[in-house]
């Protein structure tokens, strides 16, 4: 894929899974894997980047007598995901188009 | 591999990676090994689960922009040591006339690419003359009845001209190429002194 597209794309999604409730590490890995097998290292990336623009804050909770990292979307993050929803009404039709195109294609034989 | 032995390997391998926050990262897998084992993975399963520190460090190393790692490369590792600026002082009156020649001949080299692209030019202006000379002296001959004469000015006059406009694109070309590899000299002396922003 795409890897500008792609990169846009797991941002939104780790966003929607920490959106309705604050998450950690493997919990993430564990909600998106029905639809993204995300490694560790793609996610501590991503997670990095997302701090750092602000979209979301980290904090360190104690679980089980010891630390774990605890991320919670920001004002910001919420504002990404909107736009996001927004920017995929565009995407999915050009996304129709484009399969569209292939389809008829392949009806006439032309590959 | 137990957990302490990945955490270990895993930072042997990071280790020089720019802008690479090591510890930050092995707290990360350190937890995400705890919340394995605590799902009920043991200890070698877990840390099987992640990858090797190899695989880790590649992909860490795929999702720096290359520029960056490129520029934090070439950074130098040191700041220098105080003989060292105290050498570099005292040698001024020895390496500046080098740097100054370096830099004289340098700069000779690109006069004489263009001196060279000059000539070409001259020697084209030269055929392009022969040429019209050639054509009068060929109409001078023939008025004067000297056929065998007009034929051979001629004959001379049209291969001035045909040497002089295969020359003339052979000049163009040169000037093109030398016009590329003015920019790309000034490209490179920008580079020493300016660093591009930051892409991350």
């Amino acid at each position: 894929m795409d890897a500008q597209l792609k990169r846009g794309l797991l941002d939104s999604c780790v966003l929607a899974a920490i959106r309705n409730q604050d998450s950690y590490g493997y919990q993430i890995i564990k909600d998106l894997k029905p639809y993204t097998e995300m490694s560790e290292s793609t996610l501590y990336t991503i997670l990095k980047r997302l701090e750092s623009s602000g979209m979301l804050t980290v904090r360190s909770a104690e679980h089980n007598g010891r630390l774990r990292k605890y991320y919670r979307i920001t004002d910001g993050g919420l504002d990404r995901l909107r736009e996001f929803r927004e920017e995929w009404n565009e995407i999915s039709a050009i996304a129709q188009f484009i399969i569209r195109e292939c389809e008829n294609d392949d009806k006439a034989g032309i590959s | 591999m137990t957990k302490q032995e990945f955490l270990d390997r895993l930072r042997r391998s990071l280790a020089g990676i720019p802008g690479e926050d090591a510890e930050e990262r092995l707290s990360f897998y350190d937890e995400m090994i705890d919340d394995r084992m605590e799902e009920g993975l043991s200890e070698e399963e877990a840390v099987a689960s992640l990858g090797t520190p190899e695989q880790i460090r590649d992909q860490v190393l795929a999702d720096i922009p290359l520029a960056r790692l490129v520029r934090e490369r070439v950074k130098p590792q040191r700041s220098l040591r105080a003989w060292e600026i105290v050498l570099l002082v005292l040698g001024f009156p020895v390496w500046f006339p080098i740097l100054v020649s370096l830099c004289a001949v340098a700069f000779s080299v690109y006069v004489v690419l263009w001196s060279v692209i000059v000539s070409l030019y001259a020697v084209d202006l030269a055929l392009a003359v022969c040429a019209a000379g050639g054509i009068a002296l060929a109409v001078r001959a023939f008025l004067q009845g000297n056929a065998a004469q007009a034929a051979a000015f001629a004959g001379a006059s049209l291969l001035c001209a045909g040497l002089a406009v295969l020359l003339f694109l052979g000049c163009v070309q040169a000037t093109k190429g030398a016009v590329v590899l003015t920019k790309k000299i000034g490209k490179w002396v920008k580079s020493l002194f300016v660093r591009k922003g930051d892409h991350t």
